[in-house]
């Protein structure tokens, strides 16, 4: 089913408002792909169901669109490289860092259904040493994905999308014919509502993932965004970005380092070398899309050929 | 690359074979895990073993206990692809000396996600 010209301008224009997320032409079979479950709920077709919005412009229904265009695919240790790059490298500097002590802090940013925050927790319960703590604070715009995410418990499809064996045996147990994952890792992730657009959450933070969706942004939204997350990454911290994603040309503050097969960034030192904060083009609701990787459990507790699978992995 | 396909299911052969040659991979078949090993031991070089775990004549647990017992096999990533979901049956899988673990049904999507995990997607598939 074709969407119309019109509703197409109508959706792109109210996502765009509500959540900044560029609908370019071209997308629109991603508006049809998105949306027709929802208008074949209310029993009618797609172009029947924008004007319904149009004319009607129920909140719920609205919210509902947002949700729709902006809730995305997420896997665990999505990609492999950048978990290879926090657990060969960043966690080890930062450990040192700190001197082996303390409480070392993360943001993941639209986190989605969890898998990403849940990823980066159960490397940080595999590689942080006993005398450290952690905290993993993950946000996404959408309610509806972090109540999911909250649950903490997957289907077999779910974890069958990049979760290591040898992790799922140490992080997860059968629940029915789902999947939970433990207390131990629960407990290290908080999930609440935030708008990227929005005062970040409370920092400073050692480490930020906000991978896979500045590519929804324009420039300046992405410059924006950049600039709330140098305010709370802390000097030595760590930002992970997508691999389609660069700080490069966007924002000046932050300095593209090569590790294990992976570009993280770092802030610069230089303060001067920042790029001038921009103001918001249009805040309200960003939302979601990230996601992780596979990746390495901690080889010392997997059998030989499993730690030699993972380190080949990490040797990509 | 290649790839071994065990499994008694011919349908499921051919899906599991079937994804592995969308992403490069040429693929070998076998009926079950004595199959399997008779090709190994006439001379089979393969990269990787996707393996049912019941199956008649030789099941997938004695096939990839009968292959790390072998040091000449020992590049052969093994992933049993497979119905048993028990937490058990993967942690006495990984023991054994299977690499990695993947739970039927599964999408294509989640074969390349593991072999993603393994190292072993193809370099054409990096591009």
């Amino acid at each position: 089913m074709s969407i119309s010209p019109e509703s197409f301008a109508f959706v792109a224009d109210l996502v765009r408002r509500r959540s900044a997320i560029q609908l370019t032409p071209g997308k629109e079979y991603l508006v049809e792909s998105r949306l027709l479950p929802l208008a074949r709920a209310a029993g009618l077709d797609l172009d029947a169901y924008v004007v319904r919005l149009r004319t009607q412009g129920a909140a719920a229904d609205q919210a509902a669109v947002i949700e729709a265009m902006t809730t995305n695919e997420t896997s665990w240790f999505r990609d492999g490289a950048p978990y290879a790059a926090l657990r060969g490298t960043e966690l080890p500097r930062l450990v040192a860092a700190r001197g082996g002590t303390g409480r070392l802090r993360v943001w993941s940013a639209a986190c989605s259904t969890g898998q990403e925050p849940y990823s980066i927790a159960m490397s940080l319960l595999d590689d942080l040493p006993a005398t450290m703590t952690s905290e993993i604070v993950a946000t996404d715009l959408s309610e509806q994905v972090l109540e999911r995410a909250r649950s903490g418990r997957y289907s077999q499809l779910e974890v069958n999308r990049g979760m290591p064996a040898a992790m799922l045996v140490r992080h997860m147990a059968r629940a029915g014919t789902e999947w939970e994952l433990s207390a131990a890792v629960r407990h290290l992730v908080s999930f609440r509502a935030h708008n990227l657009l929005d005062a970040p959450p409370a920092g400073p933070f050692d480490i930020v993932f906000l991978r896979n969706v500045l590519i929804y942004f324009d420039l300046p939204t992405k410059r924006a965004i950049l600039e709330r997350v140098l305010r709370v990454l802390r000097p030595d911290g760590v930002l992970l970005l997508g691999a389609a994603e660069s700080t490069l040309g966007v924002h000046e503050g932050f300095e593209r380092v090569t590790v294990e097969r992976s570009s993280v960034y770092r802030p610069l030192a230089a303060r001067g070398l920042r790029a001038p904060t921009v103001p918001s083009p249009r805040p309200a609701g960003l939302a979601h899309a990230s996601v992780p990787p596979t990746v390495p459990p901690s080889p010392s507790s997997l059998p030989v050929p499993a730690a030699h699978a993972l380190s080949r992995g990490a040797a990509r | 690359m290649r790839a071994l396909v065990i499994d008694d299911s011919r349908t499921m052969r051919r899906i599991v074979a079937g994804t592995l040659e969308g992403l490069g991979f040429e693929t070998l078949q076998a009926e079950h895990g004595r199959d399997a090993l008779d090709q190994l031991e006439a001379g089979a070089e393969v990269d990787l073993a996707c393996i049912d775990w019941n199956m008649p004549v030789m099941d997938g647990l004695e096939f990839v206990t009968a292959v790390r017992a072998n040091p000449a096999w020992r590049a052969i990533t093994l992933m049993m692809v497979t119905t048993e979901a028990e937490h058990s049956q993967i942690v006495r899988a990984l023991a054994a000396g299977a690499h990695e673990y993947l739970i039927k049904p599964f999408t294509p999507d989640a074969i390349r996600d593991k072999l993603d995990l393994l190292g072993l997607v193809p370099v054409e598939e990096l591009a």
